[in-house]
């Protein structure tokens, strides 16, 4: 198989004597869609945030496209990434948060166009034709001139969806996309992550959505306790557990739905 | 003298002198909000030794009245060969003074936009300066305004002691005028009306601010 487009390995992260990530390893490849599972606190958001440099990890290390993030190597010695390098790469690398986080004091249009007009430099007629386009594949053309407070959760989450996208990410990242959101506003969310995994977006997604993850998933992951427990294709996972552990999870989450 | 006949005499130098005034405390305003600017960013700033330097600066100048700040700026640089004209160290003095109360301002401003919103920034490859630029200072000084006006309000009262280092403000000419005429009552009553008249309707404005700001969130 060729060069995986996220290469994880040994990676630790501790909060002071906490380690929450003990040792992770994990490729993704081109194309591919990843599903992150887990009990609550199990380290899914903290992975998620090591992968662009969000958190600092406490060691080990990460690979997007074979070149090290956060870090660069120089005279054999390794040095943390200057603010612009470190800017650089994330550019490429979309995130879509629990919470949206969406700029509330730009409009919609304005809050997908500011990356490719500041980072990337694009003309603002360019941007906002790939804004406006965006934002009509997100289901939102109507929406483009309101102020992120006047939406609601679902249309929020798409609005930074198409934000993350204007940036040509080669890599998109969830975090748990649809947890915030009131359930009868999921199902729009979703149906776009869909689309988008349909035309062929790589993407880790952390999920509770369990049906969501055997039906999009190429690859599961389950962790728990800061350590990767079990991971393969959704059929097995779901249907065929090998651990006791990730039975344990999937049942009571079953049980809960 | 009726009141009528002293107001012919009076009215047009103290509208001169408010304006004077007003002139002062924009000026002021101006240095202490650029100035303000940069300490609270200091003040923020990971270093320690920067952060300390501006807590530093904060505390001494929230610590020591304007006046006695005028004073060492118009009379005790003047000892060490630095001359200002009353004016001008009235000005850098209020300013001074401005800054260390607007960078407090600041900091709160800046302190209340969620980290969410720089992650967000930093997650499409922005660089600091432009989370910065482009993302939390908007939302900071929103959020800031009310306050900034507070101080604003401040520093047009505070021009008064401008005229114990001889600065061209209203109470200067306040002073020269109950001199000449002997009827400092009046005149003091006149020139605190003047005060208010200026300041109640920024007073109005920062409230309404404060309003909005508490419907947004
Ligand atoms: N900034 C932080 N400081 C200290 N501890 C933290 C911090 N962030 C996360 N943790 C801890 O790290 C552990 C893993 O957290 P993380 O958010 O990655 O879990 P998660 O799997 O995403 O959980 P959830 O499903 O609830 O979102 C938790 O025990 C959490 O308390
Ligand atoms: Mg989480």
């Amino acid at each position: 198989m060729s060069e995986p487009l996220v290469r994880i390995r040994g990676l630790k992260k501790a909060y002071g004597i906490h380690l929450v990530l003990q040792g992770i390893d994990l490729d993704v490849h081109s194309g591919e869609k990843l599903c992150l599972i887990g009990p609550s606190g199990s380290g899914k958001t903290t992975l998620l945030r090591c992968v662009n440099w969000l958190e600092e990890p406490t060691g080990g290390e990460i690979l997007i496209d074979g070149a090290p993030i956060g870090t660069v190597a120089k005279g054999g010695r390794s040095h943390r990434m200057s603010d612009v390098e470190l800017a650089r790469m994330r550019a490429g690398i979309g995130m879509v948060f629990q919470r949206f986080n969406l700029f509330p004091h730009l409009t919609v249009l304005e809050n997908v166009m500011l990356g490719p007009v500041r980072v990337l430099g694009a003309g603002r007629a360019e941007a906002e034709a790939t804004a406006r386009g965006l934002l009509a594949k997100v289901g939102l053309s109507e929406k483009v001139a309101a102020y992120p407070d006047r939406l609601s959760g679902g249309q929020q989450q798409r609005v930074a969806i198409a934000r993350a996208l204007a940036m040509k990410p080669k890599l998109m990242l969830f975090d748990e996309p649809t947890s915030a959101l009131d359930p009868e506003l999921v199902g729009e969310v979703l149906a776009v992550m869909r689309q988008l995994a349909n035309e062929g977006m790589t993407m880790i997604i952390v999920t509770h959505e369990m049906r969501f993850a055997e039906t999009v998933a190429d690859k599961v992951v389950f962790m728990a306790d800061g350590l990767i427990v079990e991971e393969g294709p959704p059929a097995r996972i779901f249907r065929d557990p090998q651990v006791e552990r990730t039975r344990a999870f999937l049942s009571a989450v079953e049980h809960r739905v | 003298m009726s009141f009528a006949k002293l107001w012919s005499i009076i009215h047009e130098p103290l509208f001169w002198a408010a304006i004077a005034s007003l002139k002062i405390a924009l000026s002021a305003l101006l240095i202490g909000l650029v100035l303000g600017l940069a300490i609270a960013l200091a003040r923020m700033n990971p270093n320690r030794h920067l952060s300390r330097a501006a807590v530093a600066y904060i505390e001494f100048l929230r610590g020591i009245p304007a006046l006695i700040l005028l004073f060492l700026i118009y009379f005790g640089l003047a000892a060490v060969g630095i001359r200002f004209s009353s004016l001008q160290a009235a000005i850098i003095g209020l300013g001074l003074n401005a800054s260390a109360y607007l960078a407090e301002v600041y900091r709160a401003g800046l302190e209340a936009v969620p980290k969410g919103q720089t992650e967000a920034a930093r997650a499409i490859g922005m660089r600091r300066g432009q989370v910065l630029r482009w993302i939390v200072l908007p939302q900071a000084l929103a959020i800031s305004l009310p306050p900034i006006g507070n101080v604003a309000i401040s520093l047009i009262k505070d021009t008064s002691v401008a005229s114990l280092i001889a600065a061209p403000d209203l109470m200067l000419r306040a002073n020269d005028l109950s001199s000449q005429t002997f009827k400092p009552l009046e005149i003091y009553l006149v020139v605190g009306a003047i005060y208010f008249v200026i300041c109640f309707p920024l007073s109005l404005v920062v409230r309404a601010l404060e309003k909005r700001g508490e419907r947004k969130t």
